[in-house]
């Protein structure tokens, strides 16, 4: 039988760089991402899977960090905002949200740009209408969605 | 949110899950969790042990056999089945679980999480009901099939007992169906929606409207035909801050006729 615990050693790959932390399986990743390993890119805005702030890219899979415990992360590759300019560089999305000012607040703008980052890598040229598909997932607040269409649109090859 | 302390198992095969499920009576089956780990959060559910079903390959996997009949594996996502080519033998499927919530959720939700948690607000159980799907359910005396009006029981509850999990759906082949929803925002929850599915008799099932799907039969496609059977269920839908009961109740009607529609497009 599988054992049962309520903690557990969890190896994942971040960005990465392999960490190796004893986890209590009630602990959210989002919180685990933050609090443990102090990687604060992600953001928790709702807490209730609706806002898309917390999204990370775990095994190549777009998924919203605060509807995942850390333990069932265990042994994946894990990809947050910190990773998509891990030399110092802007990627051209990063860069197409400063230059059409995609973000005013900017709490929103780690799970954009993740969704936003799955969408391209899947879709090099999406449509439209696939561009606002992809980030159903992400509420915004401040902009009104249309920079950041226009950003991921510039993005786009 | 830091959830209640809990337990937790990952089990690698069915028969691990069973028997983990068996032995403690506060067990809960964890599937994709983007309903069960938002009620642990409000504490609305609050299992002792969650026995996680991700690393068993047996409840995962789309299988379409010669006569079009689609088993689908209780933990495939819905990104799974919208991706999968075997799907498309039933092509409703695909549709509808294109359309629920947003992309991160789809890629982790599964067929078997969003009709076990049956919130009557989800959009597979009322599509399952119209398409005559049957859910295979398994225990520690064996399996059983079911078909979906014996499984869906009530508000939160279907006929997957304690101890038991759900494994496989089953979908008879078919092609004219159809989906028609009114959400708040696009993909977003449903505030009513109805499933149709044409092949041979004419199927409607009505989500929304009451604790389980609603299902009637129309006696043609006949918007007044179907607009009678829809009035003949005497439905009396909850109300809350998106529609009164009545409002809901207009809208079982108008959804039924849409989803007709599109079931009989081009047929």
């Amino acid at each position: 039988m599988a054992a049962i615990a309520s903690s557990r050693t969890v190896t994942v790959t971040i960005n990465s760089v392999e960490y190796e932390r004893e986890v209590e399986a009630r602990k959210l990743l989002i919180h685990f991402i933050r609090d443990d390993l102090d990687l604060t890119g992600s953001h928790i805005g709702c807490d209730t899977g609706n806002c898309g702030a917390c999204s990370v890219i775990v095994d190549g899979e777009l998924l919203k960090s605060c509807m995942l415990l850390a333990v069932q992360a265990d042994g994946t590759s894990i990809e947050t905002v910190e990773g998509l300019a891990a030399d110092g560089e802007l990627t051209a999305l990063q860069q197409a949200f400063s230059d059409h000012h995609a973000l005013q607040c900017g709490y929103c703008t780690p799970g954009m740009l993740m969704s936003a980052s799955a969408l391209l890598r899947e879709t090099p040229s999406p449509s439209d209408e696939q561009i606002r598909k992809a980030l159903q997932g992400n509420i915004c607040r401040c902009t009104g969605y249309w920079n950041i269409f226009e950003a991921v649109k510039a993005a786009a090859r | 949110m830091l959830l209640r302390e809990v337990e937790y198992a990952k089990p690698s095969s069915v028969a691990d899950a069973l028997s983990i499920l068996g032995a403690h009576s506060g067990a809960r089956a964890l599937a994709g969790g983007q309903t069960l780990l938002n009620v642990m959060k409000a504490r609305v559910a609050s299992p002792d042990v969650l026995v996680d079903l991700n690393g068993i390959e047996e409840l995962r996997g789309i299988e379409l056999a010669a006569d079009g009949t689609l088993t689908i594996g209780a933990m495939t996502t819905c990104t799974e089945i919208c991706e999968s080519a075997e799907a498309r033998a039933r092509p409703i499927l695909a549709e509808v679980c294109g359309q629920i919530a947003d992309v991160q959720v789809r890629n982790r939700g599964t067929i078997g999480g969003n009709i076990c948690s049956n919130d009557p607000t989800n959009h597979l159980p009322p599509l399952l009901s119209a398409i005559g799907a049957r859910m295979c359910i398994q225990g520690a005396d064996g399996e059983r099939e079911v078909e979906a009006a014996d499984f869906f029981l009530g508000v939160y509850l279907t006929a997957v007992g304690p101890g038991e999990l759900l494994t496989k759906v089953v979908v008879p082949s078919g092609r004219h169906d159809g989906f028609a929803a009114v959400t708040l925002g696009v993909d977003g929850t449903c505030i009513a929606n109805a499933a149709a599915s044409a092949n041979g008799s004419l199927r409607v099932a009505l989500g929304c409207v009451d604790a389980v799907p609603v299902v009637v039969s129309p006696s043609s496609g006949d918007d007044d035909a179907i607009r009678t059977a829809v009035r003949g269920a005497g439905l009396e839908p909850p109300s809350d801050v998106h529609a009164s009961s009545e409002y809901r109740a207009h809208l079982a009607e108008v959804l039924a006729v849409r989803a007709v529609r599109r079931a009989t497009e081009g047929s």
